[in-house]
């Protein structure tokens, strides 16, 4: 704990108590959000030995541990798939699409699906880049079937799952073609009972009449600010289930064939794992059975609270009210019988 | 959130991002393969930041209304919650993951290697094992090959299910989140009245006592405890 707070001291906080100040003349009338950050950033200095001091309990710490983490993880991810989106929005026309996918939308779903591969990432990158196909005019349908296959069907999440089940090969492919079903069969319910108002992607004015350099970075800031902060959300959520739960819990549910099923599923849900790490924790659930770890790793890229959280940042309350359950369903559903079949 | 402030929150988390990778700070949160991606993103996010606060002042030079005036609503106003990670990683720093998450969760199953023998342990006296590598070849080869050595074990003290003190390390996939522990037993000359939490190095042969972890019922291993020394947490302190 000592070690920690000499790090804290050695800070240079220069930067973050001197931004650039903005020309104080021209607006003299309104205590601005900037106004607001820097009293917020001048008190924490001040307060940062007694902030320290508060998180001693060792649960708090773990939580702390265990949030900063999360979000150190999927920051990479993040900030790559933001960029990519960015790339999409503003330097990939339009008319690329129109090309790149199938004409008829029930064709372009699973073509959609399938270009999940390409995509070495987890979940927190799959979700800005979605959003931005949308609006780059690809049907709803085939970017939610992006969305949902590329963080469970891609090389290095596979690879995981090989190394992480060395004695059971079909779990990967169980894997693969299990998430796969459920993200085509996500885009055909959608194109059947979908409606395109229940989608709001955040207004972004600063892109209209920019150049292109301008609107790519205004597109990164943007998005970093509003995923990320969602990201902080689910981090939140995903250290607090990691530090309430005791293990202890889970054992009783794995001797019941459904309930193992169910929990697993809702603990995939809770724990909100990336999903090149959620094999080894697969793995390492080894009371429960094959088929309910199967569900984990269904749902877990799929559905989870720190996606829940981002998906209602980047496409609006409504649509994930009835996406995030329907999608939990159909995992569950698909895991199960491709558990039955191949397992 | 105006866009001149996300662009100082942006340099805030790109900038405590950047220092905690360019130190050996993440090595408490993350695995260290991850360092260099860690390093490119807190670039971009700099970069983002810097070109973000440079647009706004030059527009706010030719139009002053541009930033200020109705953009609140479209701004995200979660973004704010950026200020928390910089909070975590700056001040806080949280330290690695210890017996509090070892207790929590059940032991790591340690998986045989294929069905093949174990190789010969490295030259040595005595040789020091991973606290994995111990437990899979005690569990699954019948500690044949580490019978006759002197084995050296680094690990910190985390409370057993019966009070007794376990050595413990924890095994990391990716990030903490996923971190679960690898617990050996201790018979011996075990270390006593020593707080959970401390790194201890402690040098024993092997004993074939094996016992359970009454979390998700994995075999644990026991090591026979000769001697043992409190050290520093490792600069790498996960398995």
């Amino acid at each position: 704990m000592t070690a920690n707070r000499l790090e804290a001291e050695e800070i240079d906080w220069t930067p973050a108590a001197a931004p650039p100040p903005p020309p104080p003349a021209r607006r003299p009338r309104r205590f601005g959000s900037l106004e607001i950050l820097a009293l917020l950033l001048v008190l924490l200095v001040v307060l940062r030995s007694w902030l320290a001091g508060l998180v001693t309990g060792e649960r708090l710490q773990t939580w702390t541990t265990v949030f900063v983490s999360v979000l150190v993880q999927a920051v990479p991810f993040l900030v790559f798939g933001v960029v990519l989106s960015a790339v999409i929005a503003v330097y990939v026309p339009k008319s690329f699409w129109a090309k790149a996918l199938p004409k008829h939308p029930a064709l372009a779903v699973p073509a959609a699906g399938l270009a999940g591969v390409i995509l070495p990432g987890c979940e927190c990158g799959s979700v800005p880049i979605a959003g931005s196909l949308i609006r780059r005019g690809v049907t709803p349908a085939a970017a939610l079937a992006f969305l949902l296959a590329a963080p469970a069907i891609n090389p290095i999440v596979l690879t995981a799952t090989a190394v992480a089940f060395p004695g059971n090969p079909e779990m990967v492919v169980a894997r693969g073609g299990a998430s796969l079903v459920v993200a085509v069969a996500m885009g055909w319910l959608w194109l059947r009972l979908g409606k395109t108002e229940w989608i709001r992607l955040p207004h972004r004015p600063d892109l209209d009449g920019a150049s292109k350099a301008q609107a790519f970075w205004s597109s990164c800031r943007h998005d970093v600010t509003h995923a990320g902060g969602y990201l902080v959300l689910g981090a939140a959520a995903a250290a607090t289930i990691n530090v309430v739960v005791p293990g202890e819990w889970l054992q009783r549910l794995a001797d019941n064939p459904v309930l193992s099923i169910l929990a697993l599923a809702v603990l995939a849900v809770l724990l909100s794992i990336c999903s090149e790490a959620d094999a080894f924790v697969a793995a390492s659930l080894s009371q429960f059975s094959l088929t309910s770890r199967l569900v984990f790793l269904v749902v877990g890229p799929m559905v989870d609270l720190k996606l829940i959280a981002m998906q209602t940042g980047v496409f609006g309350r409504r649509f994930v009210q009835r996406f995030a359950p329907a999608t939990f369903v159909a995992a569950i559903l698909v895991g199960t019988a491709a558990g039955a079949v191949l397992l | 959130m105006n866009r001149l402030t996300q662009g100082v929150v942006l340099l805030l988390f790109g900038g405590a991002i950047l220092r905690a990778s360019l130190t050996d700070l993440y090595l408490r949160y993350v695995k260290e393969g991850l360092r260099p991606f860690l390093i490119v993103a807190g670039v971009l996010l700099v970069a983002t930041a810097v070109m973000t606060i440079w647009q706004s002042l030059r527009a706010s030079d030719s139009s002053p209304e541009d930033d200020h005036g109705h953009d609140h609503a479209h701004e995200p106003r979660v973004g704010w919650l950026l200020i928390l990670p910089v909070l975590g990683l700056l001040l806080v720093a949280p330290p690695a993951l210890g017996s509090f998450a070892a207790g929590q969760a059940g032991s790591v199953s340690a998986a045989p290697v294929s069905d093949s023998d174990y190789p010969p342990l490295a030259a040595g006296d005595p040789v020091a094992v991973s606290l994995l590598d111990y437990a899979s070849r005690a569990l699954f080869d019948d500690g044949k090959s580490l019978t006759g050595r002197n084995i050296q074990l680094t690990g910190f003290i985390t409370p057993g299910p019966d009070g007794a003190p376990m050595l413990a390390r924890m095994v990391l996939t990716c990030c903490a989140a996923d971190g679960r522990p690898i617990k050996v037993g201790l018979t011996g000359q075990a270390p006593q009245e020593v707080a959970a939490d401390t790194w201890v190095e402690i040098t024993g042969v092997y004993s074939a006592k094996r016992g359970k972890d009454p979390v998700n019922e994995v075999e644990v291993a026991y090591v026979d405890v000769k001697t043992w020394q409190e050290v520093a947490q490792p600069k790498q302190p996960y398995a």
